[in-house]
């Protein structure tokens, strides 16, 4: 069985994120770029089930600016075995990111694709949702525990209330949440590996998917911030204020 | 046009989200119905018919709809939005993971959790984890929103809607729920409480959540925790507050033991008084709290246990 991957291009998560004074967007400059958390998460559950004799390939896809070739050599590294960048200049909208997804699974046939449940630039949380209603999949999201049985897969996941257990129907397309592994660095030798593997590159063009964004971003402004508070000097005190001051309780 | 809301409830209760939701969707528009989909759940539309400003509630009772999961959910969706124009509903577990599905099936491009309605087709939502904030217009006919809840105060209840019966839809037979385990509490909802008290890695182990659980009794408060909290075993996943756990925004957030990741601060920065306790006066929680205690957690909690 084949697994396909995707993996997203994000700010770094430890880097503090500026909004451009023009209020056209984040600045981007000179700033660290990673693999969106959740999607290492993905990758690493991926190379598990190939570790366990599960499946037999892992492909990474990354839809993104061509510097998106650089999250799909993490994934290498880490360990799937060949990539598909597709090119896109701009920002492209989930859905528009799911048609791609859903044209590269037509051409591929895999049995599960693992993504991360959102990507935390947008936090969107729609792709995997969006991508197995195209394809008429079942969908496993927030996974926190997969395990494969007989063509059928028995997948854990995070709810409001703790956790739901489902079986769903294979092929599938499953969603990461942070409880499902903790991924692996890439070592050395298989950083160097790794640029010897093979990626394809595609255009939106070469699936046929308009990626006209169907939403306008009018602004994006800084947060109001917070006013500064006081430091209190004992829990009397604290218990005092909350009482008197703030009348919280 | 329309705005249909999706219920979210456990079939015998509504949950307040849906009111909430409801009053993001009046600030959309005037008609305004919402679905209740379940399994014997006719008193949860009962309940729903009640809250000011429906016009209607749609009753569709299946054992497929017992767990509202997304692959059923979706195929009874996508054919009743031919006569709405807006699908609401709120971004819990459930709206999350039904509302994209639903989406694609209309092939409409979703507004993920927007904070607050600027126009009929215009909103504000966070990104980044609310460390910017997007205004975003849709060109498109029909729109998919989820709504943060913490966002919209809920809907009052006094109103006597009709309900109306809807047949039940296909069976994709895609998904097959097995069980689930609950955490049972009498604490209020975590996403809804009005005092939160939240634990970090400072608290060093699950025994001592016992600490925050009493002085949660005496405040009526529900008990949440950070992710370190969580990834460290204390407390289980439905405790976290973050980023990607729940949006939580109480009159009261008292953080114990956390020191303030953005991830976090994304969960609970639009809290009314947020509280500080942490021995690290460096702590970034220390910078957007309203009073902050520089002291050893286990020295504090006794003291606040027997001063409340």
């Amino acid at each position: 069985m084949k697994l396909l991957v995707p993996v997203k291009r994000v700010i770094d998560y430890k880097v503090n994120i500026r909004v451009a004074s023009d209020g056209s967007g984040v600045e981007l400059a000179n700033v660290k770029m990673s693999m969106n958390p959740f999607d290492e998460i993905a990758v690493e559950e991926a190379i598990r089930l190939r570790e366990a004799g599960l499946a037999s390939e892992i492909i990474a896809v990354s839809i993104g600016p061509a510097q998106a070739g650089e999250t799909i050599r993490t994934a290498l590294a880490m360990g799937a075995d060949r990539g598909i960048l597709v090119k896109c200049e701009g920002n492209v909208e989930p859905l528009g990111v799911a048609k791609i997804l859903q044209k590269i699974v037509a051409a591929e046939a895999p049995g599960l694709v693992i993504l991360g449940k959102q990507a935390i630039d947008d936090d969107c949380n729609q792709t995997g949702q969006m991508l197995a209603g195209l394809l008429g999949w079942a969908q496993g999201t927030f996974a926190s525990k997969l395990e494969l049985e007989d063509g059928a897969l028995k997948l854990t996941r995070e709810v409001d209330g703790g956790l739901q257990t489902l079986f769903l129907t294979l092929p599938a397309v499953i969603t990461t949440d942070l409880r499902l592994n903790e991924p692996r660095y890439a070592s050395l030798p298989n950083i160097m590996k790794a640029k010897r593997k093979p990626v394809d590159e595609k255009t939106p063009q070469d699936y046929g998917v308009d990626t006209t964004a169907r939403l306008e971003v009018l602004e994006t402004k800084q947060p109001e911030a917070r006013k500064a508070g006081i430091i209190v000097e004992n829990t009397a005190e604290l218990v005092e204020r909350l009482k008197n001051e703030a009348g919280v309780i | 046009m329309a705005i249909l809301i999706l219920g979210e409830h456990d079939n015998s209760h509504l949950n307040e989200a849906t009111s909430r939701t409801l009053s993001a969707a009046l600030e959309i528009g005037n008609d305004v119905d919402i679905l209740i989909a379940g399994e014997d759940c006719a008193a949860v539309a009962g309940a729903a018919a009640k809250l000011n400003g429906v016009r209607k509630v749609l009753l569709c009772q299946s054992p497929l709809y017992a767990h509202m999961q997304a692959e059923n959910m979706a195929a009874l969706l996508s054919p009743l939005m031919a006569d709405y124009e807006t699908f609401v509903t709120a971004a819990t577990a459930n709206g999350k993971n039904i509302a994209p599905r639903l989406a694609a099936l209309l092939d409409i491009q979703q507004i993920s959790e927007i904070t607050t309605v600027l126009a009929r087709d215009t909103f504000e939502r966070p990104i980044y984890a609310g460390n910017a904030i997007q205004n975003v217009r849709s060109a498109q006919e029909k729109n998919v929103i989820t709504i943060r809840t913490t966002a919209f105060a809920p809907a009052e209840a006094g109103a006597d809607a009709p309900v109306e019966i809807l047949a039940v839809g296909e069976d994709t037979g895609l998904a097959r729920f097995v069980g689930e385990e609950l955490s049972q509490s009498d604490r209020p909802e975590l996403s809804s409480a009005k005092i939160v008290i939240s634990g970090g890695r400072g608290m060093g182990s699950a025994a001592n959540f016992d600490m925050l659980e009493r002085i949660a009794d005496k405040l009526g408060a529900a008990v949440g925790a950070s992710r370190a909290a969580v990834d460290a075993g204390y407390v289980s996943n439905e405790y976290q507050v973050g980023q990607t756990g729940k949006m939580v925004a109480p009159e009261l957030y008292i953080a114990v033991g956390i020191s303030g990741a953005i991830q976090h601060l994304a969960g609970m920065k639009e809290s009314r008084i947020i509280v500080a306790i942490n021995k690290d006066e460096d702590a970034p929680i220390f910078q957007i709290a309203d009073y902050g205690l520089v002291a050893d957690l286990f020295t504090v909690l006794p003291e606040l246990e027997e001063l409340l």
